[in-house]
């Protein structure tokens, strides 16, 4: 976590970043003291607006998480005075509060730790867990939250209690689960976070600026599951492997704010330090575990692939093969080995790619897959049968952009002409990814 | 603690039937080994046994007695236990070893207190 303690007020947005991060710490700790969620949530707003209102004046305090964690605790203390009359109940709950100035540093990333694997309690629906993420561990508030993920603010507002509902009383515990089911949570966790990335990713620029920044949040949070548990393959996987789709962000949309192919991005607007952070994590996290390599990491070294290549051409799809390979061993499903079956049309060629391709069972009426044995069929000339697999696939696929990327990659390979006119609006560099395969169109973990 | 309604749904027969001793033998196994949280349950004669209830236009109004379950679907209610546990990890810890759990489906609620 970086930490500004200069007391110096550098503007708004950074002042905001810090009292939201020490915030979530400060509510961790104080949600397992005062045991009353809401009461906890409350008084570290209430500390929040006042640490904005006081320290632009005054400056930002030496401690800010002491400053904070004394005045929510007066907060709370207030709170449970005002909502709790009985004298015996406000007595214990004072005695329960950590007394101020306590700045155990283990205590607190403990604290966090129960926070996050709360809010993603299997028990939670996936949406609760993101939008109780959101509205907890990353500060926004419920109308914050509410736009993000576009959904109406009462509706967002009542969701939100509901879950904090469940929570109290069905009893989900505040406490980080045991080494023997750590790995199976943290997986949990993990889907959460990419969940909320991709709730980032897949925002276009016309969508509002909170969602877009979605992903800037879940890169966020995966930094802190990441600092939180800095041994656990699944933390290490995660970050790398959004890292790695993150640092393509000013390169996959062009100025009219329309996805770009992953081959034509220009390489030099890579976030190249963040390919770098993770490369390293991955080479780190791969000898955690190498008997069973992690989702997230195996995933992330595909990624990496794509990432480390100085131009299309010369990507390794040699590598990326191996790596599925690797990940089915680990995460066997149609979806990936659709996706291998693709890289290895780029590795062998089209003849050998369909053969893969076809393989695989299941996807049926899957519009990726149709659309990966259109353009294969394409490449390899056969353009009756492109033409009826260009068909099926735009009949399964409901996403306009997405029909438009098939029309344009399709074209680029050979020109289809008798689908063109009555498919999509025909504009050109709508795009999701260069092939069907997929860092550039991550899909739900 | 919180005592935890612990709600089975399986196959719709009739659990005491000879073919189904082995099954309800697991059941039993289960109840001594878990008996320390166990509050109470039953097991469930067949949805064909089903009565329900609905009290037309709320409290005082007419009772509607009707016929079957509630809801029909190829698992139904068959049964349930009363856990009290310290919190939901240990009640779904408890319900995974309800032999349903394995093939169907438990459900799992906190229980009013009244």
């Amino acid at each position: 976590m970086t930490e500004h303690h200069d007391g110096q007020f550098d503007g708004h947005a950074t002042l905001v970043r810090l009292v939201r991060d020490e915030g979530r710490r400060v509510l961790a700790t104080l949600i397992r003291t005062v045991g009353d969620w809401q009461v906890a949530e409350d008084a570290v707003a209430d500390a929040v607006e006042r640490a904005l209102a006081t320290w632009p004046r005054t400056g930002v305090p030496a401690q800010p998480r002491a400053w904070l964690i004394v005045t929510a605790r007066r907060c709370a203390i207030d709170l449970l005075r005002r909502e709790r009359r009985r004298a015996e109940k406000e007595a214990s709950a004072v005695d329960l509060l950590p007394p101020p100035g306590e700045r155990d540093d283990d205590t607190i990333d403990d604290d966090l730790l129960r926070l996050v694997f709360t809010c993603c309690h299997p028990a939670l629906e996936p949406s609760a867990q993101v939008a109780l993420a959101l509205r907890t561990l990353c500060g926004l508030s419920t109308a914050e939250v509410a736009r993000a993920l576009l959904v109406g603010e009462a509706t967002m507002g009542k969701r939100i209690t509901r879950t904090k509902q469940k929570i109290a009383r069905a009893g989900i515990p505040y406490r980080v689960p045991d080494a023997h089911e750590l790995s199976d949570r943290l997986l949990g966790v993990a889907a959460t976070v990419y969940f909320l990335f991709n709730e980032g990713y897949s925002a276009t620029s016309g969508d509002v600026p909170l969602r877009a920044d979605l992903a800037a949040e879940a890169v966020r949070l995966a930094r802190l599951v990441h600092d939180l548990l800095p041994d656990e393959p699944t933390a290490i996987g995660l970050l790398a492997l959004l890292l790695l789709q993150h640092s393509r962000r000013d390169a996959r949309v062009d100025a009219e704010g329309r996805p770009v192919l992953l081959a034509e991005q220009d390489r030099a607007r890579w976030h190249r330090e963040e390919i770098v952070e993770a490369v390293a994590l991955i080479g780190r996290g791969l000898r955690r575990c190498p008997d069973r390599p992690d989702p997230y990491l195996t995933q992330a070294a595909i990624a990496a692939c794509h990432a480390l290549a100085p131009s299309p051409p010369e990507t390794d799809w040699a590598a990326i093969v191996s790596w599925y390979d690797v990940l089915l061993t680990v995460r066997d499903g149609p979806v990936e080995r659709l996706n291998r079956a693709v890289a290895i049309g780029e590795r062998d060629g089209p003849a050998a790619g369909l053969a893969a391709v076809d393989a695989v069972d299941g996807l049926g009426d899957y519009a990726p897959w149709l659309a990966s044995r259109a353009l294969l069929l394409a490449r390899l000339g056969r353009d009756a049968d492109a033409r009826d697999a260009v068909d099926l696939a735009l009949a399964a696929e409901t996403n306009a952009a997405r029909r438009d990327d098939l029309h344009r990659r399709v074209a680029l390979l050979r020109p289809v002409s008798s689908t063109d006119a009555s498919h999509g609006p025909g504009s050109t560099k709508i795009a999701n990814g260069s092939r069907g395969d997929g860092p550039d169109r991550p899909r739900p973990a | 603690m919180t005592t935890y309604a612990a709600l089975i749904y399986a196959a719709d027969v009739d659990w005491t039937a000879p073919e189904h001793a082995e099954e309800m033998a697991e059941y039993g196994e289960f109840g001594r080994g878990a008996a320390a949280v166990i509050r109470g349950g039953a097991a469930l004669y067949p949805t064909s046994t089903a009565t329900t209830v609905r009290v037309s236009g709320g409290k005082g109004g007419d009772v509607v007695t009707g016929d079957g379950p509630y809801a029909e679907t190829k698992e139904v209610l068959t049964g349930f236990y009363l856990l009290e546990c310290s919190d939901l990890d240990e009640a779904v810890a408890t319900a995974a070893r309800i032999p349903a759990a394995w093939h169907g489906v438990v459900e799992v609620r906190p229980v009013i207190p009244m």
